[in-house]
């Protein structure tokens, strides 16, 4: 940064009151960051993510596949017909018999109604829709649905976080709830929250996923990582996403 | 390079004489040619190297970028509100890529 502008100790994200940022006693990962990285989230001008949203927008139009059609085509414009989506995923979907998220539909609607390639998981295009649809949630408070068939999911996902795993017999909940603001080495140890993603992360240069996130974190415990997209991610993106339940989302966030 | 890769903002209107602000932010990787891939092969440096604003075809800005600038570098400057007319920018790249933007101004 040449001449980023400090924000000023009153001013949030998105002109947001500090109190928007926790819920009882749920924090945002924003809360953790300097003030010069929250001031990078604050301004959409300056925030790196509105790169990829600019290009999920032009994405959003763009006819595609062989059915000639664009997602606008049917979906018109996404600050009305996307609203509040994000805010409900990841859900369960009866005809995965799992957890879907929010990359998951827009390659399944590509597949289906533009009858195009899906995207690779963590590609540029994918990060970029998906940023530009979490974008219309900006605001509205997760609340994904736990109960009825998304229950055993729900369950898997959560006997993921309390376990130690790796080399270094590592948890999530020993980092992210009983180390929570404690330093490790240059991070300030948030919550590990996903109401931000996708997001821009500084140490990346780049955006990305809550499942590259979640690799990462398992990487940092010298755990082996699974899949982007595989079952034990998607149950753990539900269990967390709970977990931080009533937070408003903030795509795309910009974290260190 | 594709649309949506530089963003400017410029006032639309402002009175003659004003001291305005105008921020620039171009999206780069800026790579410094000292990094490594995990094969081992260098990545090349890659950066922009030069940054220009015009006001009504004056040179009104001009800076030269080194590495060690972080990826999608941002720059704010100021200037005076002189007349209405067109802020034109200029960013240069290693490759010889030039991205260009512009923003009109009105001055009352
Ligand atoms: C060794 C400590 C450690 C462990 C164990 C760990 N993480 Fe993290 N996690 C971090 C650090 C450091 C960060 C980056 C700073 C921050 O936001 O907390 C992070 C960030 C995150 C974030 C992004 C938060 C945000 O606001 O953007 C999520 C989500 C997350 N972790 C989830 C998990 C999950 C799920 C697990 C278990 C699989 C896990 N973490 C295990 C250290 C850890
Ligand atoms: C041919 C019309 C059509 C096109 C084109 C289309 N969709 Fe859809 N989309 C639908 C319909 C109808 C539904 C609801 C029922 C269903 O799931 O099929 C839907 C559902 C969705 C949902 C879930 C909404 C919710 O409330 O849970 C998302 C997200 C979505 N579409 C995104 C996209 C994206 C992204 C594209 C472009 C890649 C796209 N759609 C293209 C018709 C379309």
């Amino acid at each position: 940064m040449l001449a980023a502008p400090l924000a000023p100790a009153a001013t949030f994200a998105q002109g947001w009151a500090a109190e928007r940022y926790q819920v009882e006693d749920r924090k945002s990962g924003y809360l953790y960051l300097g003030d010069q990285t929250q001031a990078l989230q604050d301004d959409d001008f300056l925030n790196h993510a509105f790169f990829a949203v600019e290009r999920g927008a032009e994405l959003w139009s763009a006819v595609d596949g062989a059915a000639g059609v664009s997602c606008a085509s049917c979906h018109g414009d996404a600050a009305e017909s996307m609203r509040g989506v994000t805010a409900r995923l990841p859900r369960y979907d009866s005809e995965r018999d799992g957890i879907i998220n929010l990359e998951l539909l827009i390659n399944r609607e590509r597949e289906r109604k533009l009858k195009a390639e899906p995207y690779a998981y963590e590609s540029e295009d994918l990060l970029a829709l998906t940023a530009f649809l979490a974008f219309q949630s900006r605001g509205i408070p997760s609340e994904v649905e736990i109960g009825g068939a998304a229950a055993p999911f729900f369950e898997k996902g959560r006997e993921h976080y309390f376990p130690r795993r790796g080399q270094l017999d590592l948890s999530c909940t020993q980092c992210h709830d009983e180390r929570d603001g404690m330093m490790l080495r240059g991070d300030r140890m948030s919550q590990g929250q996903t109401n931000g993603f996708p997001f821009y992360r500084l140490s990346w240069h780049s955006m990305g996923s809550t499942h590259r996130m979640f690799a990462w974190c398992n990487n940092a415990m010298r755990a082996e990582p699974y899949a982007p997209a595989s079952e034990e991610y998607l149950n753990l993106e539900l269990y967390v996403a709970w977990r931080g339940r009533g937070l408003p989302i903030e795509a795309p966030a910009v974290r260190r | 390079m594709a649309d949506g890769i530089t963003r400017v903002a410029v006032p639309e209107t402002a009175a003659k004489g004003e001291i305005i602000e105008i921020k620039a932010l171009a999206s780069h990787p800026m790579d410094n040619g000292f990094m490594f891939r995990d094969n081992g092969t260098r990545i090349p440096r890659w950066i922009i190297h030069r940054f220009e604003v015009d006001y009504n075809d004056e040179l009104i800005f001009a800076a030269d970028w080194h590495v060690a600038i972080s990826a999608n570098p941002y720059i704010s400057f100021h200037t005076i509100a002189t007349e209405s007319g067109t802020i034109n920018f200029r960013w240069f790249d290693d490759n010889g890529d030039i991205y260009t933007e512009s923003a009109k101004i009105t001055v009352v």
